[in-house]
C-alpha cells in the first residue's frame, strides 16, 4: 500500500499540506522544527488514530484552530482508497472511506497500514509495560479489526470494575456485589484480548529472530520474545520454545507460522477466560484490599530476551536500539507476509544509526511498497534511498520528484489553496 | 454573555441532554423570535409535565396519576414484567405489540464510574413485586451495552432464589447501543427470541 497524495489541514504547525507523491522511498528533508515529522505522524494517525509522540489528540489541532483534517489517497494494488479524517479533541472524530461516513471512527484501523519507526521507540525496550501493551495491541487491531471492540470494551469493564472497587470499602450498600457482574465481561474479554496476544507474540517471535540478526550482525546473539501474565497459564515471560535446533544461527523468517505444531499448543480464548476467572477469584481479597484490578492482561508485559536473559535491564544502548529496530522490521514483515506491504515510516532514526544498522534498515525500505523518511539533511540517509524529495521549510512541503513524469512536471508542488475545504477537490482527484 | 432574562434561558436550555452551548443559543434565539402563541404553548406543557405527570408508583414508568396507562391496564398480564432501564424503553417495546405483560423501569443501569449501583435503582421495588407470587417470568430489557449486560447479570442472579423463568433479549441488537434505537422489527424479533437465563 502507498500514499498517492496526502492533504492535511490545520494539523500540527500546518495551516495547510498537500503532497502528491510516489511509491518506493520518499524522503522529507528539512531543518528541525519545520515540521517533517508531523507530516508523518498524519499518515499514521490514519493508520492507529493515535499519536506516536502524544497521548491525547488535543496537540495535533493546530493552535488556534478547533479541529485538524488529514486526507489521503491511498493506492492498495489497482484499487484506490480515499480516507477523510476530522480530529475533533475532546470529541468524536468523522471518518469517511471513499466518500462514505463510517458509523463508528474505530472501524477505520485495519484499512490502513503503517508501521513507524522513531526514536521513540526506544522506550518499546526501554520503558514501562504500558509501551509494549500498546505495541502488541496495536498490531493486533491493525491485523484482526474486530479487536478494536474488544480492546475498548475491555478498558470500558476495567474502568468499572476499579471504580467499583475503589468504592468498596466504603460501605456503599449491596454494590460490591454487583462485581460478579462485571468478571464475566472481564473474563471473556480478557480471554479472547490474551488468546490473541499469545498468537500474536507466536507469529512476530521468528520474524524478530531474524530481524534482530540482520540489523546486529553476524555472530550477534538470538532475540527471542516472551509474554509475562497475571495470568500463570498465559505465559511466565520465558521465550517460547525456540524453534531451530538450540544454539544454532538465528532462526530463520518462517512465512508459515501457522504450520509449526507449537503455534497450534497455544491456549484458547475459553481456556484463557477460565484461566483468568480462576486468578480472580485467588487474588479477589488483594483486591478489595487495594481497590484496583490486579489480573488481566492490562496487567501483562510482552518480554524481549537476547540471548539467555531478558533485554530490559541488561541490553547496552546499541543493543536496545537494535532490538527497537528489530521489533519494527519484524512488525513489517509480519504485515508484509499477511499479504500486503504497509508503508514504511523511518522518522529521523538514520542519523543516529551505525553503519551496519543502516545498511539493514535501508535494504528493507528500498524493498518496501512505500518508505516514508525523515531527515534534517539529505547527507544522512542513505543513497539508495534518495528516491522522491519533498522539500519541507517555511510553512510549505514542495515535492521535488527527480523521476518525474506524471503529467504536471517534475515540480510536484500543489497549490496551497486548491483543495483545503471543498468536498470535490482534494485527493480523490489526482491523477485522474 | 446576553442581558439577564436571555442569558438565562440559554443557561437553563444548555443544561439539557443533547443541548451544547451553540444550540442553546440558537433555541433561545428562536424562541424570542416566535408567536406568542407558540412559545404560550411551550410554557404550558411544561407546566403541565411539572404538574401532572410523575412516576407510576408500581412500576416507575411516567404516569398521569397514581398508576401508569400499563399498570392500570386490566387486559394486560400479571404473569410477566419487563425490566427496562427508562421510560423511554416502555414506549420502544409498546411500539413492537409483542409485549402484553407489565413492565419495570429502574431507572439507570449500574454504573461506578456513575456512582451507580443496585441501590440507586429501583430494585429493591422489583424485589416486592416479584415476591408477591403473581409473577411467574422476568424479561429481562436493559441495554445492549457494557452497563446494561451487567445489570442483567445481577439481577438474574439476585431473582434466581426466586425460581422464576429468567430471560434476556435475544442478541441481534444492534451492540453498544441504545434499546429505544433499535428499530421495531428488530426489537419484536429480540424479544420472541429471548434466551432463557439460568445463573
Ligand atoms: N498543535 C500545534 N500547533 C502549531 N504548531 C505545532 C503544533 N504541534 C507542534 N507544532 C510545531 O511543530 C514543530 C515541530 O514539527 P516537527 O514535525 O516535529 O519538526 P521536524 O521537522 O523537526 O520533524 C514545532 O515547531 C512545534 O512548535
Ligand atoms: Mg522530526
Ligand atoms: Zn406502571
Amino acid at each position: 500500500m502507498w500514499v498517492r497524495h496526502l492533504q492535511v489541514v490545520s494539523f500540527r504547525n500546518w495551516a495547510q499540506a498537500d503532497l502528491a507523491l510516489r511509491p518506493g522511498p520518499v524522503v522529507l528533508v528539512g531543518r528541525n522544527g519545520e515540521g517533517k515529522t508531523n507530516l508523518v505522524e498524519a499518515v499514521a494517525y490514519l493508520a492507529t488514530m493515535s499519536s506516536h509522540r502524544v497521548a491525547t489528540d488535543a496537540p495535533l489541532v493546530r493552535h488556534g484552530a478547533d479541529q485538524a483534517v488529514v486526507r489521503a489517497a491511498l493506492r492498495r494494488g489497482d484499487r484506490e482508497l480515499l480516507v477523510e479524517l476530522e480530529i475533533n479533541p475532546g470529541r468524536a472524530n468523522r471518518v469517511r472511506v471513499n466518500r462514505a461516513p463510517l458509523q463508528r471512527p474505530r472501524d477505520l484501523l485495519g484499512l490502513v497500514r503503517t508501521v513507524l519507526f522513531a526514536p521513540e521507540d526506544l522506550s518499546l525496550v526501554r520503558g514501562d509495560p504500558t509501551e509494549r501493551r500498546r505495541f502488541l495491541d496495536e498490531l493486533l487491531v491493525t491485523r484482526t479489526p474486530r479487536l478494536a471492540g474488544v480492546r475498548s470494551d475491555y478498558e470500558r469493564v476495567l474502568k468499572q470494575r476499579n471504580a467499583l472497587l475503589k468504592t468498596a470499602r466504603m460501605a456503599r450498600g449491596r454494590a460490591i456485589e454487583t462485581l460478579d457482574a462485571w468478571d464475566g465481561h472481564l473474563v471473556a474479554l480478557g480471554g479472547e484480548l490474551l488468546a490473541a496476544r499469545l498468537r500474536l507474540v507466536a507469529d512476530l517471535a521468528p520474524h524478530l529472530a531474524s530481524a534482530y540478526a540482520a540489523v546486529a550482525g553476524e555472530g550477534a546473539v538470538t532475540a527471542t520474545l516472551g509474554y509475562a501474565s497475571t495470568v500463570p497459564a498465559a505465559g511466565d515471560g520465558s521465550p517460547r520454545p525456540s524453534r531451530g535446533p538450540s544454539g544454532a544461527a538465528p532462526v530463520p523468517a518462517l512465512p508459515d507460522a501457522d504450520a509449526l505444531p507449537d503455534a497450534d499448543a497455544l491456549p484458547d480464548a475459553d481456556a484463557l477466560a477460565a484461566a483468568l476467572r480462576d486468578r480472580l477469584v485467588e487474588r479477589r481479597a488483594d483486591e478489595l484490599d487495594r481497590g484496583v484490578t490486579l489480573v488481566g492482561p492490562h496487567r501483562d508485559d510482552l518480554v524481549i530476551h537476547l540471548g539467555p536473559g531478558p533485554a530490559k535491564g541488561f541490553a547496552s544502548h546499541g543493543e536496545s536500539w537494535s532490538l527497537a529496530l528489530g521489533l519494527k522490521l519484524a512488525t513489517f514483515a509480519l504485515l508484509r507476509a499477511d499479504g500486503e506491504d504497509p508503508i514504511l515510516i523511518l522518522d529521523d532514526v538514520f542519523a543516529t544509526l551505525d553503519a551496519g544498522r543502516r545498511a539493514a534498515l535501508a535494504t528493507v525500505a528500498r524493498s518496501a511498497e512505500q518508505t516514508l523518511v525523515t531527515a534534517a539533511v539529505l547527507d544522512d540517509v542513505p543513497e539508495e534511498l534518495r528516491g522522491v524529495r519533498v522539500e519541507v521549510g517555511g510553512g510549505a512541503a514542495t515535492v521535488r520528484d527527480g523521476t518525474a513524469s506524471d503529467g504536471g512536471g517534475s515540480d510536484g508542488s500543489v497549490a496551497p489553496s486548491s483543495a483545503a475545504g471543498a468536498p470535490g477537490g482534494g485527493p480523490e482527484e489526482e491523477g485522474r | 454573555m446576553y442581558e439577564g432574562a436571555v442569558q438565562d434561558l440559554i443557561d437553563e436550555l444548555g443544561r439539557l441532554p443533547g443541548v451544547g452551548p451553540k444550540s442553546a443559543q440558537r433555541i433561545a434565539f428562536h424562541l424570542l423570535a416566535a408567536e406568542s402563541a407558540d412559545v404560550g404553548r411551550l410554557v404550558s406543557a411544561l407546566q403541565r409535565v411539572q404538574e401532572e405527570v410523575r412516576f407510576c408508583v408500581t412500576c416507575f414508568n411516567v404516569a398521569e396519576g397514581e398508576q401508569c396507562r400499563i399498570c392500570r391496564d386490566p387486559r394486560r398480564s400479571d404473569d410477566v414484567i419487563c425490566v427496562v432501564e427508562e421510560p423511554k424503553d416502555v414506549v420502544a417495546i409498546e411500539r413492537t405489540r409483542e409485549f402484553r405483560g407489565r413492565y419495570h423501569v429502574l431507572g439507570g443501569a449500574i454504573s461506578p464510574i456513575e456512582g451507580i449501583g443496585p441501590d440507586d435503582l429501583r430494585v429493591k421495588e422489583l424485589m416486592t413485586r416479584l415476591m408477591s407470587g403473581a409473577v411467574t417470568e422476568l424479561i429481562i430489557a436493559t441495554d445492549p451495552n457494557l452497563e446494561g449486560e451487567a445489570t442483567a447479570a445481577y439481577l438474574a442472579r439476585l431473582v434466581a432464589p426466586l425460581g422464576l423463568t429468567v430471560s434476556r433479549l435475544a442478541s441481534g441488537l444492534p451492540v453498544g447501543g441504545d434499546l429505544e434505537y433499535a428499530d421495531e422489527v428488530t426489537l419484536g424479533r429480540a424479544f420472541e427470541g429471548r434466551r432463557r437465563i439460568d445463573a
